[in-house]
């Protein structure tokens, strides 16, 4: 995880783009100047960045679905439950399934396990775009590769 | 069996908080009823749910930026009914 990118995933598991699902891991960092405010003395790793990281971890289901062809925005957070402390230095495995495929947008539900006890959980609405600039389409090809996004994921299906 | 236009309205009153005796056939739903495209999407999802159907809303879109068609044909309530049931038809054909 490297939070001074917003980068909230470290590695993509698995992926099954006919189950529609995905599963990530992340490791949330020992240190950094976010524990220093959130909290003194009692550092947790903010509930907004749970989400964001359930987010993108949809997001890349997503992105596997429509073959790099759409980008994800984040539109709405349902239901979002933080259901514990998660602490600097935590191993998190992330995980989203689709509820429903709409046109240009995509409801998910995702969720966050640490030491396989559910500590966050939301239902997510993605809004689909096609990629308003080939400069983020490219950037997020480099994330892809950097995160172990199956390649296979990223090219059209045959015929 | 309530109709379809029963149906939209009740959708509409529950997820926009508005009261359903102000949500009349001939309401635009953007121009009267004041619903942004944000919550046209939670709209449009228990509308694909309670008809089992995907409603085109990329391509209305599309079409309207390209000057093809007007708000009207598609937010105005009594036409977003007729092409609902119009996509129904075509997915029981």
């Amino acid at each position: 995880m490297r939070l001074e990118y917003f980068q909230l995933i470290d590695r993509i598991v698995a992926l099954d783009v006919d189950a529609r699902t995905v599963k990530a891991h992340a490791k949330i960092p020992p240190t950094s100047t976010i524990f220093e405010g959130h909290f003194p003395g009692h550092p947790l790793m903010p509930g907004v960045l749970l989400i964001e990281a359930m987010a993108q971890t949809s997001g890349w289901l997503i992105i596997g679905l429509t073959k790099f062809e759409r980008m994800p925005f984040l539109a709405s957070v349902r239901e979002a439950k933080l259901r514990a402390f998660v602490s600097p230095g935590q191993a998190l495995t992330i995980t989203a399934r689709v509820v429903h495929e709409g046109s240009g947008f995509t409801i998910t539900k995702a969720a966050i396990e640490v030491n396989g006890k559910v500590v966050a959980d939301s239902e997510l609405t993605l809004r689909l775009t096609p990629f308003p600039d080939p400069n983020l389409r490219a950037g997020m090809q480099l994330v892809a590769a950097a995160i172990d996004f199956p390649a296979s994921a990223s090219l059209p299906s045959p015929g | 069996m309530s109709s379809t236009f029963d149906t939209v309205a009740t959708i509409i009153a529950e997820t926009c908080d508005i009261p359903r005796d102000t949500i009349k056939p001939e309401s635009h739903a953007i121009n009267d009823l004041g619903i942004d495209s944000l919550d046209f999407l939670d709209i449009a999802f228990a509308i694909d749910k309670a008809f089992g159907i995907k409603l085109p809303l990329e391509q209305w879109t599309q079409e309207v930026n390209d000057g093809k068609a007007t708000t009207e044909q598609y937010f105005v309530l009594d036409n977003l009914c007729a092409r609902i049931d119009g996509l129904v038809a075509a997915k029981g054909a």
